[in-house]
């Protein structure tokens, strides 16, 4: 469905150097990404903060010319086809609206089916499911400029999806919203990706949208990729552990070891201890330490996709020296 | 078809989005026909001053401006919109507009409906009228067909100044008022006999840039006027000419500068 070979996008800026004199640099902002992405799949592309991300989507959907390497779309070249490949995909820019500023939602909604020249009846069977699943009735009538970031937010993804599009870029669709929009949206995404009809690509900073939607995660740094995978194989490849934490009513005996773990840490003078599941069980673990001091409470905790991600953006800033 | 609907479907929305602010839109109105007119008078009162100016009296370079005025004001009027093109780049908002299934120009040409701007075309029109009104013309069937073409040539031409002029932003983000001063600057280069210009001036901006076949070669020969400057007398019969090749130049500038958009971060 979306096929990216050595995909390349420079930006040539310009940086001070003296007082007068301006220099010209030469920004990779996308350095050779190839990826291959099958009708139906839901990928989430994350990366840090100028990691290139919008930078990809807007190549992938003919807002941006490439500087070099090829990308289709759905079979067609972005830029040379765009007006064609916009009938056949939906786009949220999460920082930039797609609605009609002055205009009620309702008539944003009545526009865009003209714009996209769709059949009367399938725009309002579309309509009608994303004024349930979504809760837009209320401010169907609001001026758009009027709405709250999570009501436009959600009017916004409807905009996309009036004319059933076949693939659905979404650029930090969750941005700004509180719990329970973001909730709105995923489950809503969750449905859409669900029924399989559609091809998702996804951008965030809330990694929870991606454990809650996207069975392949793929990280950029830097403008190339860092990672192609299920998030197992992130926590797998970066040897991510359980941990075991522990309430004691009295400090561990010094110099305790726990078999087939580690101690992470002792905290609240030794009444509270982490230790790190290496090569044993949390059954075995559990045991052991309850025969060996007088526990409260315990808790396993699974590891954390936001450690795991935060360890590979650190290890990718390692690597170019960028601070 | 479909997409002729989906504009007028824009246009519709556009609409009722201005008439949520009518009194401004009344305002305009009136501003907007104080300053076409304010632009014509400037020729009155060079004319006051001399009797006859490049070798044209005051009624036979009126013919010029009343040309150029209508032109202009119809380009105004359709396309005139597409000098927002620096803001839609400056702000990375022609991301939106990429990203519908219509082409990029025609939808910011209707991005704003540009009601207010017909009082100018009004004056634009009366100002020809006047002029065709006030010399004694020489009607014959190509020159009745001239009257009508070379406004609408006119229109073009200046249509495609007003995509070159705005084209510049895409590869000049912050090129602000230069684009519009190329266009202003255009127009009143045309509302007056070429001749008054120096030569170096002349040759570049009315035969190397094309400006001369505006109003100034087609006003001769509805005049029936030779050229003093020597060109024969079907040079102003070329204006639809040379409207359409400066049509075609805007058009594959616009695309190569769509193709330059570099959007913002985000
Ligand atoms: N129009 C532009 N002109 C110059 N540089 C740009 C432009 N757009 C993006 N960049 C640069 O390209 C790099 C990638 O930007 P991009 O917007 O793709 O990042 P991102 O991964 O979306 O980041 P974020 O998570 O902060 O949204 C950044 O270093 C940015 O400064
Ligand atoms: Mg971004």
């Amino acid at each position: 469905m979306i096929e990216m070979r050595e995909l390349r996008k420079d930006f040539t800026v310009r940086v001070k150097a003296g007082r007068l004199r301006r220099e010209k640099r030469v920004l990779a902002a996308v350095d050779g990404v190839s990826l291959s992405i099958g009708a139906g799949e839901m990928v989430g592309y994350i990366g840090p903060n100028g990691a290139g991300k919008s930078t990809t989507l807007k190549m992938l959907t003919g807002v941006l010319s490439p500087s070099g390497g090829e990308v289709s779309v759905c079979g067609l070249r972005p830029v040379p086809q765009r007006t064609r490949l916009a009938l056949r995909i939906g786009v949220v820019f999460g920082q930039r609206s797609q609605l009609w500023w002055d205009l009620p939602l309702g008539e944003s909604f009545r526009l865009l089916r003209y714009v996209y020249r769709v059949p009367a009846a399938e725009h309002e069977a579309r309509l009608r499911r994303c004024r349930d699943l979504l809760d837009l009735d209320e401010f169907m009538d609001t001026p758009v400029r009027q709405l709250s970031l999570g009501q436009r937010m959600r009017g916004e993804l409807t905009a996309a999806l009036l004319h059933g599009p076949e693939v659905l870029f979404l650029d930090e669709p969750t941005i700004g919203l509180d719990v329970v929009s973001k909730q709105a949206v995923r489950s809503f995404l969750g449905e859409l990706g669900a029924t399989g009809d559609v091809t998702l690509v996804l951008t965030t900073h809330d990694l929870a949208d991606i454990e809650r939607l996207c069975e392949r995660l793929v990280v950029i740094d830097h403008g190339r990729v860092v990672h192609d995978g299920t998030i197992d194989d992130l926590h797998s490849r970066y040897g991510s552990r359980r941990s075991l934490v522990a309430d004691l009513d009295t400090p561990l005996p010094p110099g305790f070891a726990l078999p087939g773990a580690t101690t992470a840490s002792i905290e609240a003078d030794g009444h509270r201890v982490t230790f790190t599941l290496e090569s044993t069980t949390a059954g075995a673990a559990v045991a052991a330490l309850v025969n060996a001091a007088p526990v409260r409470d315990l808790s396993v905790v699974e590891p954390e996709i936001e450690d795991v991600v935060a360890r590979l953006y650190t290890d990718g800033r390692g690597v170019s020296g960028v601070p | 078809m479909a997409e002729l609907r989906a504009y007028a479907a824009l246009l519709g929305g556009r609409f009722r989005s201005a008439t949520a602010y009518r009194t401004s839109f009344a305002v305009e109105l009136i501003t907007n026909a104080g300053g076409t007119a304010v632009d014509v008078s400037t020729v009155f009162v060079l004319f006051h001053a001399a009797k006859v100016v490049g070798g044209f009296t005051l009624g036979e370079a009126l013919m010029m401006t009343g040309l150029t005025a209508s032109g202009f004001v119809l380009a105004d009027l359709t396309v005139g919109n597409v000098d927002q093109l620096k803001t839609y780049v400056r702000n990375g908002t022609l991301d939106a507009v990429l990203v519908r299934p219509l082409a990029v120009l025609p939808q910011l040409v209707i991005a704003d409906l540009p009601l207010r701007k017909l009082m100018r075309f009004v004056v634009g029109v009366t100002v020809l009228v006047v002029a065709v009104l006030s010399n004694d013309i020489d009607w014959t069937p190509g020159r009745a067909v001239l009257l009508v073409t070379a406004p609408l040539a006119g229109a073009v031409f200046f249509g495609a100044i007003f995509v070159l002029s705005a084209s510049l932003a895409f590869w000049w983000v912050e090129s602000g008022e230069v684009g519009a001063a190329f266009t202003y600057g255009g127009r009143d280069f045309t509302s007056y006999p070429i001749t008054v210009y120096g030569t170096w001036f002349r040759a570049v901006f009315a035969y190397g840039l094309g400006f001369g076949f505006v109003a100034y070669h087609p006003a001769l020969t509805l005049l029936g006027r030779a050229d003093p400057l020597g060109l024969p007398a079907w040079a102003g019969y070329l204006s639809p000419l040379v409207a359409l090749a400066a049509a075609g130049i805007a058009g594959i500038v616009w695309r190569t500068g769509v193709r330059h958009y570099r959007s913002t971060g985000s």
